[in-house]
């Protein structure tokens, strides 16, 4: 580890004001962007802060039965849909037999949370029968806009999720609609459009229709009925229809809602194999949704979607039904062959990442209804928590008197890398909460401050590294940049077990095992980052101060008081009075 | 700092030292009586798993004035158990408790409704499911079992497979003798306690492979002199870590200590009681198991490698020899590591003896080491 000795002794040396500059500029950066995003402090989890409790319970509708089995399947996807990388520290667990109580911390969206844990989220790829807008059926206008302007959508989502920027690449398929319906959404896939002419072989909605012929005529009545700009019909619309039916189903684009003649399902949501949120930057199309379905589904979609595209419109779409919802009716031009799907819909950011997230994590097998909903205070009583702190607080001003005590000089960059590393911490945590709704629960503090250990622990390594090489008799400079390399690897040898066993169990566990592997990676990380660009920087800067580098008594690096060697060739005899001096 | 800085000091001359290794038999023992005092409790008492694990009773009051911290303690006489209270929204108690079944949950319910001075039927008693379902323990087990195989494998590969079998009894070690305190203890096991688990676990690991760090780069070239056994030199690398190790463990636990005793003792925080009774005990176990278990193991282990029984025989050997001719201390210049015994350890890691050397024999008389 000597051998390149010259070069990175000169290279360290030079370095040590670039890489706390480096590091100061992180630290300004992060806490910059701290108050940007306006969220200064860390959100903390239930057990600190309090926060909203979900009561939920289970509707009995057709389907499977409420017991504890569906149940118990329905609180482990629940978790996973609002706690997916664990660190949300969002509780779910079952209340009774048929309720499901869901507690998520303060500062969580909580509309989005009751979306998600509330949402079914059975997905069914259905072949669009026919489909017109209501509200203004009579008009049977092309023009979106028109439409646009007849229905008011009462919905309070809906304008949440209007999206008018797509409307120039609607119009064209939506003048070749014949029944007025603006096609909004484009179905893309890996295969490049083969544009197949559609064979107009159209056949006729009754004729496709072959799940549901009993009831055909009466559906037919009920669609000719429906009226999908009413939000009490679209409720009920498409409810309790099983996947082999014909159904019916209402779906809003750019604040018109539509209704749909939807066809058996083709392709279920369970075999979808992964879905992700993704801003689709080349068509401007906003965010998407990208499925990658399973070999039978891949298969499945691309038999249905071969067939649709020899359809003539509005029969070569299908509509995507999300809980009897069509959340977006994409046509299709060509059979899509590479087993992924994308859903485009004008959604938000949120929308499109909650609805990857349920796709993901599958569908709950029993529909829930909101029971109620209540803010719930602290699990740990406030005082208690503030005698806690206080304790804590002592117990670091302990180990801020116990390293003074010990390392004297040494102790500022001690606890100025303490601080450093705090800092960071504190900083990251905080811009973690809105990124991916990281929260402070208790453990995760304890588990920071054993990671005060950890951190101080590097540079303690360091230090008697340093000190071992004054007693050799070297001067501090050489000492400093001697002892680096072998604390280095200590350091790094070490740091690496943490971070494997947190890259394993972030991986491979739920909940708040993940949590905790996820502080715990971020706390190790940051050990190594403050150890390489502060500690020793500032160690080596340090070095060069006449305080330090003459060896004060108070610097801790007092080479009679370390007991060195004196570095001329004499007796060891004249350190023993040194000794009993100092004591 | 100066009675500690001499001692670091002298340790790392060797003036000073604890011979860890050759009392180690002392030490295992106090281990395993430890150890099995542990299992004893944990089979005896058994784990008192909380609400989250297991489930148990909810509790809604009807609107009241009573604080959270006086709806505790009626739960905590009415039940017997922890009771963790949360004020909901509308001013009513959402007050639960681990463990029950319905029959001990409607005797709850009709105590709650006395002290709360409410008719029985106005509170609203339920049985809630666990949080922490048995999807999270899986998983959880599953992590750990892929991690422990990754570790290892990672110590034997970077350091030598008798110190990552060391290493992982060190860990069991600290984790059996954590769960068992706990079980004596008899504190609920909360979520937090089992972050607490993972977190010593997180941490002996680390304190290991920083002394195992020390360990191999000090047993380095170990079979190029005859002046030292393993174990010799193994028990110097302790005690030239033992500053470090006695510094870190004292700056990692000061804050919890300060939680457990300043914090549950004074204060009464006892909520925090729980996980900072499992990281104290788990970090102090961590920093012990580390010095007195894990490297003695080793030297044991690696007392069997055939190598290093041979340079065994010829130590004790030329040490007969050497006590045989008394008179001549200096013993002939087998290399230059038998005049320098002081500056062994350190020609032994290379670079670092270099400008050693310029004051070497001048310690002590070999002689006097051991």
């Amino acid at each position: 580890m000597a051998a390149p000795k010259k070069g990175r002794n000169a290279s360290a040396q030079s370095k040590p004001g670039r890489s706390l500059a480096l590091i100061l500029i992180a630290i300004v950066a992060l806490t910059g962007g701290m108050f940007l995003a306006g969220h200064t402090t860390p959100r903390l989890g239930i057990d600190l802060a309090g926060g909203t409790s979900i009561t939920l319970e289970a509707k009995a509708d057709q389907g499977s039965a409420i017991n504890k089995a569906n149940m118990d399947t329905a609180v482990e996807i629940m978790n996973r849909r609002v706690n997916g990388l664990g660190v949300s520290e969002a509780e779910v667990q079952t209340q009774g037999d048929r309720n499901i109580i869901v507690n998520i911390p303060k500062g969580t969206n909580s509309k989005e949370a009751r979306d998600q844990v509330g949402t079914t989220a059975k997905l069914y790829f259905r072949p669009v029968l026919a489909s017109e807008p209501t509200g203004s059926a009579a008009s049977a206008s092309p023009s979106p806009s028109a439409t646009g302007s007849a229905t008011a959508s009462p919905s309070p989502s809906a304008s949440a999720s209007a999206g008018g920027e797509k409307a120039t690449s609607s119009t064209p398929s939506a003048s070749a609609t014949s029944q007025g319906r603006a096609v909004t959404d484009a179905l893309k896939a890996d295969s490049t459009p083969s544009a197949s002419a559609s064979a107009t072989g159209s056949a006729s909605p009754s004729a496709s229709a072959s799940g549901g012929a009993t009831s055909e005529a009466a559906l037919q009545a009920q669609y000719a009925n429906l009226d999908c700009s009413k939000e009490s019909v679209r409720a009920k619309t498409g409810d309790g229809a099983k996947p082999g039916d014909t159904t019916l189903g209402c779906g809003e684009i750019q604040g018109v809602w539509y209704k749909y003649l939807l066809g058996p399902a083709a392709v279920d949501g369970t075999e979808v194999k992964k879905a992700q949120a993704v801003f689709d930057t080349q068509t401007a199309a906003g965010w998407q949704v990208t499925m990658t379905f399973n070999d039978k589904g891949a298969k499945k979609f691309a038999d249905i979607t071969g067939k649709l595209a020899q359809n003539q419109p509005p029969q070569n779409e299908f509509g995507i039904v999300l809980d009897g919802e069509v959340v977006s009716s994409p046509y299709v031009n060509s059979a899509i062959t590479g087993g992924q799907a994308q859903i485009s819909g004008s959604f938000k950011q949120e929308e499109a990442q909650s609805l990857a997230n349920m796709l993901s994590y599958g569908a709950l097998p029993l529909s829930f209804r909101e029971q109620s909903v209540t803010t719930v205070s602290a699990a740990l009583g406030g005082d208690q928590l503030q005698a806690g702190l206080l304790a804590g607080a002592i117990g670091l001003a302990l180990v801020v008197i116990y390293l003074v005590a010990y390392y004297r000089g040494l102790s500022l960059i001690a606890i100025a890398s303490l601080l450093v590393s705090a800092a960071l911490t504190y900083v990251i945590m905080s811009l973690l909460g809105p990124t991916i709704n990281f929260a402070l629960n208790l453990p995760a503090v304890c588990g920071a401050i054993v990671a005060i250990g950890i951190t101080a622990d590097s540079f303690i390594v360091y230090f008697e590294r340093v000190r071992d090489e004054i007693r050799e008799g070297r001067s501090l400079r050489p000492a400093v940049e001697r002892a680096w390399p072998r604390a280095r690897r200590t350091i790094l040898v070490s740091d690496f077990v943490s971070f494997l066993a947190a890259a394993v169990l972030f991986v491979v566990t739920v909940g708040k095992v993940q949590g905790f592997a996820f502080t715990l990676g971020l706390t190790t990380v940051l050990d190594v980052v403050v150890v390489f660009f502060f500690t020793k920087p500032l160690m080596t800067l340090a070095a060069r101060r006449k305080f330090f580098a003459s060896g004060h008594k108070w610097s801790g690096l007092d080479p009679k008081s370390l007991g060195a060697k004196p570095p001329l060739r004499r007796t060891r005899r004249p350190s023993a009075p040194v000794e009993t001096k100092e004591a | 700092m100066s009675k500690l800085g001499n001692l670091g000091a002298r340790l790392h001359r060797g003036e000073v030292s604890y011979d860890f290794i050759g009392h180690r038999k002392i030490w295992y023992g106090i281990s395993i009586l430890i150890t099995i005092t542990a299992i004893v409790g944990l089979a005896v008492r058994g784990l008192n798993m909380g609400i989250d694990f297991q489930g148990g009773a909810v509790f809604t009051t009807p609107k009241t004035s009573v604080s959270v911290s006086q709806a505790e303690e009626y739960a905590k006489e009415a039940s017997g158990h922890d009771a963790v209270v949360q004020k909901l929204g509308n001013d009513t108690l959402r007050i639960q408790i681990a463990g029950m079944d319905t029959q001990q949950s409607d005797k709850i319910q009709t105590a709650l409704a006395e002290d709360f001075k409410v008719d029985r039927d106005q509170i609203n008693a339920d049985l809630v499911g666990p949080s922490w379902g048995d999807q999270i323990a899986d998983k959880a087990w599953q992590g750990l079992a892929i991690f422990m195989v990754l570790v290892v494998i990672y110590l034997a590969i970077a350091f030598e497979w008798r110190m990552a079998i060391a290493a992982l009894v060190a860990l069991i070690h600290d984790i059996t003798i954590t769960v068992g305190i706990y079980a004596l203890v008899g504190f609920e096991v909360t979520p937090g306690t089992v972050i607490g688990l993972l977190t010593i676990l997180g941490y002996s690991l680390y304190d290991t492979v920083v002394v195992f760090d020390s360990l191999k780069e000090q047993t380095k070239d170990l079979t190029k002199q005859t002046r030292f056994t393993y174990s010799d030199i193994a028990n110097r690398s302790i005690n030239s870590t033992l500053v470090r190790s006695i510094n870190t463990t004292v700056v990692a636990l000061l804050p919890v200590a300060g939680l457990l005793f300043i914090g549950g003792g004074f204060l009464g925080a006892g909520t925090l009681n729980d996980i900072s009774l499992s990281l104290f005990v788990g970090l102090a176990a961590g920093a012990y198991s580390s010095i007195f278990i894990a490297t003695p193991l080793v030297a044991d282990l690696k007392e069997r490698e055939p190598q290093i029984k041979a340079l065994k025989k010829r130590v004790l050997a030329k040490r007969a020899q050497a006590a045989a001719d008394e008179e001549v201390a200096e013993v002939r210049g087998y290399d230059a590591d038998d005049d320098e015994p002081e500056d062994a350890p350190a020609a032994v890691v290379g670079p670092r003896s270099q400008p050693a050397s310029r004051s070497r024999g001048r310690g002590r008389p070999s002689g006097k080491r051991r």
